[in-house]
C-alpha cells in the first residue's frame, strides 16, 4: 500500500466515487445492485401479504388499493431484473473478475467504465424518483404493455411511465458502455500464453453475454424513445385509434426481452462453471462444448421471441414455427447443465457455501428448465399464459440464476474482493434456510396457475374458481417471510466480511486461474508482475502430478 | 401436480390437457433423472467417501457420449411435443370450424360485454341480443367470436374451457370455442389492464338447446 501511495495516487474522491478501477467499479455496482435488492424484496413482501390477506393493511399505508397494487408489482419486476440482476451478474462481478481473470491490470477502457456506472447511477436516481411523482410509479407491469402504458390518467402527463422509460433508456445505455469492455478487453488483454480457449468459461459467459445484449437491445431502445414521444407528445405509435399499434411493442420488447433471460443467464452459469471445478477438484467436463452450446443457444434466443405472445393476437400460423425453436433450444442448455453435472462424476467435492449455492442453483433451475417446456408448447400455453404458473416458472428460472449465482459468486470471490472471508457457518445456515423457503414460496405458485389463477390481480378471493385455493397463497407468504428472515444471517455475515483483519490468503480455495495469482484484495493494477500463462483454466486432479492442481501462471519468484 | 387444474369443459380442452399430461410426464422423468444424477454425484463422490478425483476434462468424443446421448433423447421427446401439441394448436387456433352461432366479445375497462347474433347468425340486426357480463351459450354447439377491445389490451379466459385470448384494440380478432357441460363458469381478464384488472369478471353460462332457444326468445 505504501508503495502505491508513491504513485500519483487518485485521493479519496478517485478511489472511492468517481474511479477507474475495474474492481471498485465492480464494488459500486454490488452495492447498489445490494440497496435495489432490498427494495426488491420489501416489494415483494408487499405483493405477497397484500395477496394472503388482500383486505388487511400491508406496508404500513393500509388496505393496498388495486392501483398501488400495480405499481407494487410494476416495479418489483423492473427492479429485480433492471437494477438488481444485471448490475450484479454482469456489473459487479463482471467487472471485477474479467480484468483478473485475464491478468490485466484493468478493463481495456476505464474511463468509460466510470461512465457506464455512473450512467447506471443516474438511472437508479431517475427511478427513485419515480415513486415521487404525481399519480405514483409506472403501473402497466414490467412489460410496459400499451396502451394501458400510454393511456392518460387522471394526470395530464404520466410522469411515473415516463421515468420508467428514461430509467430503464439510461440504464440500457450504462450497460452498453459497459458491454463494449467486456467484449474488448478479453480480445486484446489476455495474458502471453493465454489463447481465447484458455479462458475461463466466466469470460465466455459474460462475453456472450454482452453480445447478446448489444445485439437486442437497439429495437427496445428505439421503442422506448417512441413511447416517451407517445406520453410526451401524444404521437400514438402504439395507439390504433392514431393510426399505431400496440403489438410492436410487445415485438420489440421481447425481441429484448427473451435474449434478456439469456443476458442474466449465461453470467450466473459461468459463476457455477468456476465454482464447480474447483470444489470437485475435476476439469470443468466438455469446455469447449459448452462454449458452442452457449452460443449456439445465444444464436437461438433471437428467434424465440414470439414465445411470449402466443395468444395476442399474432398470426396463429406463426405460433407453431416459435413453439419448436423454443423447444429446441433445449438441446443447447441441456448440453450446458448435463455437462455442469458431469464435472461432479469422480470428482472429490467438498460443500463450501459457494459449491452449495452452485449445486443448489443448478438443482432449481432445472425446475425452472422443466416448468418452462409447458409454456413453450403453444397448445399447452393457451391454458396457463398469463397465470401464476408463468409466475412460478420464471422466478424458478430467475431466482437460482440471479441470487443463487449471487451467493455462490460472493462466498467464493468474498476473500479476493475484501481480503476476508464471507462466515461459513452463517452461509450454510442462509443457503439451507433460503433454499427451503425459497420452493415453499414458489411451489404454491405453480399449483395456482394450474388452478386457474390469472396473474396481476389485485384480489384473488372474488373469484369462485379462486377461493378453493387462497391457502396457497397463504403458504407462499409464510414462504417469502422465512426466505427473508433466512436473508438476516446473510447480511450479518456481510457486515462482518467488512471489517477486520484482512486475513485471506492468496489462493484459499487451491484454484488455477488467474484471478488467485493476484493478492487479495489486488491493489491498483491487479498483479505484482505480470502473469504469464502456462496451461488451461480447469486442470485439477491430472495423474502424475504432485498437486492436485496445475495453475494457469508460470510460477514467479515471490515478492 | 395437473390434479390442480379445474374441470375441463370443452372438446378442445382434452387436447390441451392431453399435452400437457404427455409433457407433464415426458418432463417429469427427465426431472427425476437429472435431480437423482445430480444428489447421486453429491453424496456418492463427497470428499470423505471420495477423497481424489479422477482426471476427466472431457475432451473426447467418447466422453462427451454422456453429455450428447441424454441430449439426443432429450430433442427426441422434443419433436414428440411438438408435433403433439402443433396439432392441437392447428385445432383450436389455426382451422375455423363450420358454424352458424356467433357472438361478438367486448372487453373494455372493466367488463365484458357480449352481442349474440341471435337466430339470423348475423351481428348487428335486429335479433341480437345484448348482455353485460354474462355470456350464453348452447351445449356442445360450437361457437365462433369476434374479439375487440375498446381501450387497452384485455384477456378473454375462461379456465375451464381452458381458452385464452388477448383482445388488442385495434384489431378483430376471430376463433372458435365450444363446451360440453351445462352450467355457469367464470371469465376472468388475464392480462393487466388497469386498476380494475381483478374486478374484470363475467360468466359463461352453457345452456341445454332447448334453454337457451328459451332465453334467445325473452
Amino acid at each position: 500500500m505504501a508503495e502505491e501511495m508513491n504513485h500519483a495516487h487518485p485521493g479519496f474522491i478517485g478511489t472511492y466515487i468517481f474511479s477507474r478501477d475495474h474492481k471498485m467499479i465492480g464494488k459500486q455496482y454490488l452495492f447498489t445492485g445490494l440497496f435495489w435488492a432490498l427494495a426488491g424484496g420489501f416489494l415483494a413482501y408487499g405483493i405477497r401479504q397484500h395477496l394472503a390477506a388482500p383486505h388487511s393493511p400491508t406496508l404500513g399505508h393500509g388496505v393496498m388499493s388495486p392501483d398501488f397494487y400495480n405499481t407494487v408489482v410494476t416495479m418489483h419486476g423492473t427492479i429485480m431484473v433492471f437494477w438488481v440482476a444485471m448490475p450484479i451478474l454482469i456489473g459487479a462481478f463482471g467487472n471485477f473478475l474479467i480484468p483478473l481473470m485475464l491478468g490485466a491490470d484493468d478493463m481495456a477502457f476505464p474511463t468509460l467504465n466510470m461512465l457506464s456506472f455512473w450512467t447506471f447511477f443516474l438511472s437508479s436516481v431517475v427511478l427513485l424518483a419515480s415513486f415521487f411523482v404525481p399519480g405514483g410509479a409506472a403501473a402497466s407491469g414490467w412489460t410496459a404493455y400499451p396502451t394501458l402504458s400510454v393511456q392518460q390518467g387522471v394526470h395530464p402527463i404520466n410522469w411515473g411511465q415516463v421515468l420508467w422509460l428514461l430509467a430503464v433508456a439510461l440504464e440500457f445505455v450504462s450497460m452498453l458502455l459497459g458491454g463494449v469492455n467486456y467484449i474488448t478487453t478479453p480480445l486484446q488483454m489476455r495474458a502471453p500464453g493465454m489463447g481465447l480457449f484458455e479462458m475461463p468459461i466466466f469470460v465466455w459467459m459474460q462475453m456472450a453475454a454482452s453480445l447478446i445484449f448489444m445485439l437486442s437491445v437497439g429495437p427496445l431502445v428505439g421503442g422506448a424513445v417512441l413511447m416517451l414521444f407517445d406520453l410526451l407528445f401524444g404521437t400514438g405509435v402504439y395507439v390504433p385509434e392514431k393510426g399505431g399499434d400496440p403489438l410492436l411493442w410487445q415485438h420489440l420488447f421481447w425481441f429484448f426481452g427473451h435474449p434478456e433471460v439469456y443476458v442474466l443467464l449465461l453470467p450466473a452459469l459461468g459463476i457455477i462453471g468456476e465454482i464447480i471445478p474447483v470444489f470437485s477438484r475435476k476439469p470443468l467436463f466438455g469446455y469447449k462444448p459448452i462454449i458452442w452450446s452457449t452460443i449456439a443457444a445465444g444464436i437461438l434466443g433471437f428467434i424465440v421471441w414470439a414465445h411470449h405472445q402466443f395468444i395476442s393476437g399474432l398470426d396463429p400460423k406463426a405460433a407453431s414455427v416459435f413453439s419448436i425453436t423454443t423447444i429446441i433450444i433445449s438441446v443447447p442448455f441441456s448440453i450446458v447443465i448435463f455437462s455442469m453435472i458431469a464435472t461432479l462424476w469422480k470428482g472429490s467435492i467438498q460443500f463450501t457455501t459457494a459449491m452449495l449455492f452452485a449445486v443448489g442453483m443448478i438443482a432449481e433451475f432445472i425446475i425452472g428448465g422443466t416448468t418452462g417446456i409447458i409454456n413453450g408448447s403453444a397448445a399447452a400455453d393457451v391454458y396457463v399464459h398469463d397465470t401464476y404458473y408463468i409466475v412460478g416458472h420464471f422466478h424458478y428460472t430467475l431466482f437460482p440464476t440471479v441470487f443463487y449465482g449471487t451467493f455462490a459468486g460472493l462466498y467464493y470471490w468474498w476473500p479476493k474482493m475484501f481480503g476476508r472471508h464471507l462466515d461459513e457457518r452463517l452461509g450454510k445456515i442462509h443457503f439451507w434456510g433460503t433454499t427451503v423457503f425459497f420452493n415453499m414460496t414458489f411451489i404454491p405458485m405453480l399449483l395456482l396457475g394450474l388452478a386457474g389463477h390469472q396473474r396481476r390481480i389485485a384480489d384473488p378471493t372474488i373469484f369462485p374458481l379462486l377461493r378453493n385455493v387462497q391457502y396457497l397463497h397463504v403458504i407462499a407468504t409464510y414462504g417469502l417471510y422465512g426466505m427473508l428472515a433466512y436473508q438476516l444471517p446473510f447480511c450479518w455475515a456481510f457486515c462482518k466480511g467488512l471489517v477486520g483483519k484482512k486475513d485471506a490468503e492468496r489462493n484459499p480455495w487451491r484454484a488455477a486461474t488467474l484471478e488467485w495469482l493476484a493478492p487479495s484484495p489486488p491493489g491498483h493494477g491487479n498483479f505484482d508482475k505480470q502473469p504469464e500463462v502456462v496451461a488451461g483454466p480447469y486442470e485439477y486432479s491430472k495423474p502424475e502430478e504432485k498437486e492436485d492442481f496445475i495453475p494457469q501462471w508460470k510460477p514467479q519468484e515471490a515478492l | 401436480m395437473l390434479n390442480w387444474l379445474p374441470e375441463n369443459i370443452s372438446s378442445f380442452g382434452k387436447n390441451i390437457d392431453g399435452i400437457m399430461y404427455l409433457i407433464y410426464y415426458v418432463v417429469g422423468a427427465w426431472f427425476l433423472l437429472a435431480e437423482g444424477i445430480l444428489i447421486y454425484f453429491l453424496l456418492r463422490y463427497r470428499r470423505k467417501s471420495h477423497p481424489t478425483a479422477a482426471y476427466a476434462p472431457g475432451k473426447t468424443g467418447k466422453a462427451m457420449a454422456w453429455v450428447l446421448i441424454p441430449v439426443a433423447l432429450v430433442l427426441l421427446c422434443d419433436i414428440a411435443i411438438d408435433a403433439k401439441g402443433t396439432a392441437a394448436w392447428d385445432e383450436l387456433k389455426v382451422d375455423m370450424p363450420d358454424t352458424q352461432e356467433l357472438v361478438r366479445i367486448e372487453g373494455r375497462q372493466f367488463a365484458w360485454n357480449f352481442r349474440h347474433a341471435g337466430s339470423d347468425g348475423q351481428l348487428d340486426t335486429a335479433d341480437d341480443v345484448v348482455t353485460n357480463g354474462q355470456l350464453f351459450m348452447k351445449v356442445n354447439d360450437k361457437v365462433k367470436f369476434e374479439l375487440i377491445s375498446k381501450d387497452v389490451i384485455h384477456s378473454f379466459f375462461v379456465p375451464n374451457l381452458r381458452f385464452k385470448q388477448d383482445a388488442v384494440p385495434g384489431r378483430k380478432i376471430n376463433g372458435w370455442f365450444d363446451a360440453t357441460k351445462t352450467g355457469t363458469y367464470g371469465i376472468s381478464c388475464a392480462e393487466l389492464c388497469g386498476g380494475g384488472h381483478s374486478y374484470m369478471q363475467a360468466s359463461l353460462v352453457v345452456l341445454s338447446p332447448e334453454d337457451y332457444e328459451k332465453w334467445l326468445k325473452k
